[in-house]
């Protein structure tokens, strides 16, 4: 055992950095909801390092326990049942746990999480756990809510049958038990390693001969898992190790054991015999109290009433997410223009002025200004995850989405992508398919995010008669037709991959659906902190990046010509006008050179080159340009009309909206048509014009080919849209 | 092993009403999600009760030694089952 060694300093990011030595690494492992990472979080407090897993997304989780004077790296592990691998997040975990994870110590001792009021499953994966040839600890979690379910366990019967774990029993809310497990963790690394009597001789015999014959040092356990587990690519690695190059004979010793059963299913009934005789030894049954837990689960069990109620909890999220959060959000946009009038009037002019104010503080004003939805949605996700909520909603909508070939699971995702799509598209790592997780991937941008609703709304409130159909608004329909359009173009998206390029068997589904519980604060806290400084770190910086490139492109090259001619008008007026007259005229002399000098720019220059290509859709330079300078993020393209179009770059909707309508082409035809418009928010609706969103899928994915794909995919079929509501309307 | 249920006939975790408990007597293990089910827990010899069903009856909800568990109807019908109760 490894007494002290150096501790990783591998994700600079937002990693802490660390004291230097750790006396042991030890790993959290538990299933799914057993109130590990609340645990853990007891355990660690704030003294936590974020990060990432080499290659993957899934966050890595290494808080720091102090007991005495040693110290300790606790590794909190994703959930998993068992020691056999389903999904990403279960193949971390028993990465880790055999220490194959790269840039992560191997851990030299396992604190097994067992929710007393699920041992049945707890035990299963315990069992694997005491096989690991490891010092183990068994946490107890829950024991309170097991108390009130009726069941009382006998630690010491436990701890025997477990090869003789310390068992130690916890309520990681209220802090009960803690010290006692502190001490239990100090002492694990001197601890011996657990000896559970055998429950399958024949496996064991062989896992003994194959590590005897072995020429490298390999642990039982791993080779237990190779024999049944079965021969994936990392496998052949430790077939290497274990001096094995002969599949055949591989093959012939499963047939040996397993004879034609599938080896997880012999693994299973053999594993699940022992947790069985091991419960009727270790647990007891009393009369449970009826608690307003199983009260509440009772009532939210029935079909009915568990779907109306996720309608109302849908109906809270959208509720919370788009109207707690505009105050805050308008207040942020107030403060971002007041700073960039502060720099501007302080500075007055200059690329330095116009750099700070309309690239730098616009671009974090624009990071910004996401955020109070961002953490709105994420502390509903997350309260809905930590109270067992989660699992209950893919559950009831599992039948409408296999309609669309995918499951219950992808419905958070697509939810959360109605705030924005960056969040969505994180939150498809749960889903165990990739074929499925691909499939909400591309089909999450297609769902209204927030940054597209500044422009429905500019356009809607230009070009959509402000009338009465029946009881509703003309307008409100308008925009309530553009959700369905997003959420139609996402579902036939995922309908059609899942037919043809991701084509393959239906989206398995099997979920444990946890009791409700109330959501532990802390654990909320930490976990709220943990993502908002990802989505800042992910999102943030492009849309920050971005901001600033845009302004590169609209601000240079200047015109000189321009900046004389505004001088010469400027004087003429000073001259002849004073008071608000004076000011007005300023003004207008000010937006109409910012609107020159966007002509001959990078942008106008582009925006006119491209132009040939938008006219089949009715688009001018000016809207081109705009569009052009969505294309990184969709929401600069308010910005950049108002100020193509001489108001100003923060004139009101109002304002904009008369200009945009009596633009007009050189013939003097109007620009704006019902068709065009039709065909611009039917572009808006479909194209990814977001690089946060295109550099998320590519870390999601690990791959360019479906960024690539979902951005050529997703313009065409806006351009195709936008150009048959032209060609058709005009 | 009783394989009579792969022909539908038999009693499974899909003809199960409401409240009923039963005990899995056999499984059709060849599907890979029936296997990760089992690794779940659902072996032959567990005890199980339905409990619900989302609208439209489809996915199931069962309760496994206090435990939910959800699987649908088409991996319901691998799991043999023997009742040990009359539905309430």
């Amino acid at each position: 055992m490894a007494s002290s060694r150096q501790s990783e300093v591998r994700i600079a990011a937002d990693s802490i950095p660390v004291s230097g030595r750790v006396d042991a690494t030890l790993a959290v492992v538990g299933t799914p909801n057993s109130g590990k990472s609340t645990l853990f979080n007891r355990l660690t407090g704030l003294k936590q390092r974020i990060g990432n897993y080499p290659g993957v997304t899934v966050e890595r989780h290494i808080g720091t326990l102090k007991v005495d004077d040693r110290s300790f790296d606790l590794i909190d592990l994703p959930g998993t049942h068992g020691l056999s691998a389903h999904s990403l997040e279960e193949h971390i975990a028993v990465d880790v746990i055999f220490g194959r994870m790269e840039g992560t110590n191997a851990p030299d001792g396992i604190l097994a999480v067992v929710d007393s009021t699920n041992l049945y499953q707890g035990l299963f994966l315990a069992r694997q756990l005491v096989e690991l040839e490891l010092p183990v600890v068994v946490a107890l979690t829950l024991t309170d809510a097991a108390e009130m379910a009726g069941i009382a366990i006998d630690t010491d019967a436990l701890s025997e049958a477990l090869g003789g774990v310390p068992v130690i029993n916890v309520v990681a809310t209220t802090g009960a038990g803690i010290e006692s497990l502190r001490k239990a963790i100090a002492k694990l690394p001197d601890d011996a390693v657990p000896q559970p009597a055998s429950i399958w001789p024949e496996l064991e015999q062989s896992v003994d001969r194959l590590v005897a014959e072995a020429p490298e040092k390999t642990r039982k356990s791993e080779i237990a898992r190779l024999i049944i587990d079965g021969l994936s690519a990392p496998d052949d690695l430790l077939m290497g190790r274990l001096g094995i190059t002969d599949h055949a004979a591989m093959m012939g010793l499963r047939e040996r054991l397993f004879g034609t059963e599938p080896p997880l299913a012999c693994e299973a009934r053999i594993r699940y015999a022992w947790v069985r005789e091991t419960l009727n030894a270790v647990q007891r049954r009393v009369q449970p109290m009826a608690t307003w837990r199983s009260r509440l689960t009772d009532f939210f069990n029935q079909p009915v009433p568990g779907t109306i109620g996720l309608f109302v909890v849908m109906a809270v999220v959208f509720q919370a997410v788009f109207a707690w959060a505009t105050p805050i959000m308008d207040l942020i946009d107030e403060a971002t223009l007041a700073l960039g009038s502060l720099v501007t009037a302080n500075m007055g002019e200059g690329a330095i002025a116009s750099l700070i104010s309309d690239g730098v503080i616009a671009g974090v004003g624009s990071v910004i200004i996401f955020l109070p939805q961002i953490v709105i949605l994420f502390l509903f996700i997350i309260l809905l995850e930590d109270s067992g909520y989660l699992a209950r909603a893919a559950y009831l909508l599992d039948r409408a989405m296999r309609m669309v070939g995918l499951s219950g699971q992808s419905i958070i995702p697509m939810i959360s992508s109605f705030a924005c799509a960056v969040p969505g598209i994180m939150a498809t790592r749960v889903i165990p398919n990739r074929r499925d997780r691909i499939a909400t991937i591309l089909a999450a941008p297609f769902m209204t995010c927030s940054a597209r609703l500044p422009v429905y709304a500019l356009l809607i409130a230009a070009f959509v008669p402000q009338q009465r159909v029946g009881i509703l608004n003309l307008q409100g329909l308008v925009l309530f037709g553009l959700y369905l359009f997003g959420i139609a173009a996402g579902v036939l998206t995922a309908l059609l991959m899942r037919q043809t390029a991701l084509r393959g068997p239906k989206p398995p589904f099997a979920l444990m659906l946890p009791e409700f519980r109330r959501p532990n604060l802390q654990t909320v806290a930490i976990q709220l902190l943990g993502r908002v400084k990802v989505f800042l770190y992910r999102a943030g910086t492009v849309i920050f990046a971005v901001a600033v490139v845009v302004w590169v492109l609209a601000y240079y090259p200047r015109s000189g010509e321009a900046e004389i001619y505004a001088e010469q008008q400027r004087e003429t007026v000073e001259q002849t006008l004073s008071g608000e007259a004076l000011e007005l005229a300023l003004a207008d002399i000010e937006n109409t050179a910012a609107a020159r000098q966007m002509e001959q720019s990078y942008l106008g220059r582009i925006g006119r080159f491209v132009e040939p290509a938008f006219k089949p859709l009715g688009w001018d330079w000016r809207v081109s340009s705009a569009v052009i300078a969505g294309f990184p993020a969709r929401e600069v393209v308010v910005a950049v009309l108002g100020t193509v179009y001489a108001v100003g770059d923060e004139a009101d909707d109002a304002t904009l909206s008369a200009r945009l309508r009596s633009a007009t082409w050189p013939d003097g035809s109007p620009v704006f048509t019902l068709p065009m418009v039709l065909g611009l928010l039917i572009f808006y609706a479909c194209c990814l014009q977001c690089a946060a969103t295109l550099a998320v899928i590519y870390r999601e994915t690990n791959s360019w080919r479906w960024p690539v794909f979902a951005w050529c995919y997703m313009t065409a079929i806006g351009y195709t849209g936008a150009l048959i509501a032209f060609q058709l309307g005009s | 092993m009783d394989k009579a249920f792969l022909k539908g006939s038999g009693e499974t975790l899909a003809t199960l009403q409401r409240g009923q408990k039963a005990v899995i007597s056999a499984i059709d293990s060849t599907d890979p999600l029936v296997q990760r089910l089992m690794t779940l827990g659902l072996v032959e010899g567990a005890e199980v009760e339905r409990a619900s069903s989302a609208i439209g009856g489809d996915p199931l909800e069962f309760r496994l030694f206090g435990s939910g568990i959800s699987l649908r109807q088409e991996q319901a019908r691998h799991f043999a089952v023997a009742k040990v109760s009359a539905a309430d």
